[in-house]
């Protein structure tokens, strides 16, 4: 066992965590009370990315990324998760599906995506299509070679900035003792495509600036140059790529739980109640301790489950432990720094309204705690035939 | 041309210090250390210098503990060119005093024959700003200290100085010894590439005998403590009321 970073991880994260606090920091309150990020501010914080050599630093080597190991890529969106999810998207971590473009979609779609030329989004979920990916409604049928596409997808962040969509369809569908169950496709779609629209969805609570999209396809047609992956092969591609986007959650989780402890630590060494210090309370020193307990259990799941990652081993359930624990930690960390900062808590002089509003979102995308809880549950019961 | 910089392991400007129970110094047991901020901003310049063809070669010095390798290996993710650590004790709670430093770096110049030293102007953990100035005597060099601005061109250097009064511009003969402030740039920070690069440079590890310095302290701590805690103020009605606190104070 050895639980130490090496000098290259320390590195990594003062770097990162430096550039959070100076480049990222200063422009939250104005990105959170306009809603947007300004299209100046978001290209430079990107090309200075791209300066530092970290834009697409999840990507191999070979296509122009830095080629990190889950366990660093982790600690980069531990750090990250502490600033701003509108600006730090600028801090471009493209789809690592995009690893599954073939013959020209590299040069059309992956390399310009790694040298931050393009921006992408993923595009999974529809209104009735939630925790159910396969009941996803939005479709294509073949027509003359080629596939016309109808349907919605909803929550696509990152809509606003993308050039290009990764978008999950269905393209048929195969009777099993189960009952019908639909194939799946991931398409590539240009921004622009007849057929095609994007546009702003809801009002979210959490991340605001960081905007969810609304896609609508009416009988847009795309080539099979267009098709990621194998046709109906859509679950193939998302197991094999998507499967780690979990822990970029709690790792975001956990690093945002950090910045959000410093507050509640600082303003219970500083608040006087009673003529003295709150923490001199043990019901606000204990929650203390409890809060860093849960941080740290939660960072090292987390960081374990990236671990396993790059030694080859099983992790699935691992990791939906990480998410399901790290995001639900991040709900109480920043529910209790909200109740020791009492009604100022509420107020937006402080970012800890934000950090809780933010936290909310944690525990529903990217596979929803139940959902977690599921996966944990099945990954025991399976063997057991149970 | 060589430039050597000398930096420092302080403990980070973020973290709140702690006086030790005993007195003795500050608390440095798990707390987070950073290279000493001014030292960045010299290294920053070493590297600028060499960006601009003014330099060869860049050489990270840090005289102290073991632990000071990461220190140097930011400075060589930063951009220097090779490290070279002197460990002078291996307790992190012994300061090694300047006149120590100076002599050990005067060992170092001996061997290298860089032809700029640039310091910071102090390291933010006790202050001392002298190892530069001690360095320029032991070597005969000319020194510009508090630097704001530096130009260096050919056998002289240009350099402007914060100092009481305002700005100060002095012109010194090369080799010179530098001092940098606070305002001479804004450090980068170290690119993933550089970072990876970092472990893979020169970093020679010495200790302060091979140089012939003794390295045990000729000061001694009688005492630390924090600063006293400011007294809380109070809030008037009025100017009257303002000007008779103030003559009840004494002070007009």
């Amino acid at each position: 066992m050895q639980f130490g970073l090496s000098e290259e991880q320390n590195m990594i994260v003062d770097t990162v965590r430096s550039f959070v606090e100076n480049e990222i920091y200063p422009y939250e309150s104005e990105v959170e009370q306009s809603g947007q990020v300004p299209h100046e501010l978001g290209e430079a914080l990107k090309q200075k990315v791209i300066d530092l050599g970290f834009y697409a630093c999840n990507f191999p080597e070979e296509v122009g990324g830095a080629g990190l190991s889950h366990l660093d890529f982790t600690l980069v969106e531990r750090e990250l998760g502490r600033g701003s999810m509108a600006l730090t998207h600028f801090f471009g971590r493209p789809q690592n599906i995009l690893m599954a473009c073939e013959g020209d979609q590299r040069e059309r779609y992956l390399l310009p995506a790694v040298r931050g030329e393009k921006m992408d989004a993923l595009a999974m979920t529809e209104p009735e299509a939630g925790s159910d990916v396969r009941g996803m409604k939005c479709s294509a049928m073949r027509s003359g070679g080629d596939w016309i596409i109808n349907g919605s997808k909803h929550f696509i962040s990152g809509g606003e900035h993308a050039d290009f969509f990764i978008v999950f369809v269905a393209t048929g569908e195969d009777q099993t003792p189960k009952g019908p169950k639909k194939r799946i496709t991931a398409f590539l779609v240009d921004r622009g495509t007849p057929g095609f629209e994007a546009r702003e969805g809801y009002k979210s609570v959490s991340h605001r600036g960081y905007k969810n999209y609304v896609l609508d396809f009416t009988d847009c047609r795309l080539p099979d140059a267009q098709v990621l992956g194998e046709v109906d092969g859509g679950f193939a591609v998302m197991n094999e790529w998507l499967y780690a986007t979990r822990l970029t959650v709690a790792a975001f989780s956990v690093g945002r739980a950090r910045r959000c402890f410093d507050y509640a630590l600082n303003y219970a060494a500083e608040r006087k109640q009673f003529g003295q210090q709150i923490s001199k309370f043990q019901g606000v020193s204990f929650q203390i301790a409890d809060m860093i307990t849960e941080i740290d259990a939660a960072d090292w799941l987390t960081l374990s489950g990236a671990w396993r990652l790059d030694q080859g081993l099983p992790a699935n359930r691992e990791i939906a432990s990480a998410k399901l624990y790290a995001t639900e930690m991040l709900a109480r960390v920043t529910d209790t720094t909200l109740q020791i900062h009492g009604g100022m808590g509420l107020m937006d002089d402080y970012p800890i309204e934000r950090f809780w509003r933010d936290a909310r979102v944690e525990r529903i995308w990217d596979g929803t705690s139940e959902i977690q809880r599921h996966i944990i549950s099945r990954d025991l019961f399976r063997p057991l035939g149970a | 041309m060589k430039v050597i910089v000398p930096v420092k392991r302080v403990i980070d400007y973020n973290v709140k210090v702690r006086v030790k129970a005993d007195g003795s110094g500050v608390d440095l047991a798990n707390v987070k250390m950073s290279m000493n901020p001014f030292d960045e901003i010299a290294v920053e310049q070493a590297i600028r210098l060499k960006e601009a063809g003014k330099a060869d070669e860049v050489i990270a010095v840090s005289v102290g503990v073991k632990q000071a390798q990461e220190t140097l290996r930011t400075a060589l993710a930063m951009g220097a060119d090779r490290a070279i650590l002197v460990i002078a004790s291996d307790d992190v709670h012994t300061d090694i005093e300047p006149l120590t430093v100076a002599k050990i770096l005067k060992g170092i110049i001996d061997e290298e024959q860089p032809g700029l030293v640039l310091c910071g102007k102090q390291a933010i953990d006790n202050d001392m700003n002298a190892t530069g100035q001690m360095l320029s005597a032991l070597m005969g060099w000319s020194q510009a200290t508090f630097a704001s601005e530096l130009d260096i061109d050919g056998d002289s250097a240009t350099v402007t100085r914060e100092v009481d009064g305002g700005l100060q511009t002095i012109k010194v003969n090369m080799p010179t010894v530098v001092t940098v402030d606070l305002r001479l740039n804004e450090p980068r920070y170290a690119s993933l590439p550089n970072i990876m690069k970092a472990k893979k440079k020169p970093l020679d590890e010495k200790t302060a005998a091979d140089y012939g310095v003794d390295a045990s302290p000729r000061l001694e701590i009688v005492n630390t403590v924090e600063p006293a805690a400011r007294a809380a103020g109070i809030k008037v009605g009025s100017v009257d009321e303002l000007i008779e606190k103030l003559k009840e104070a004494g002070a007009v």
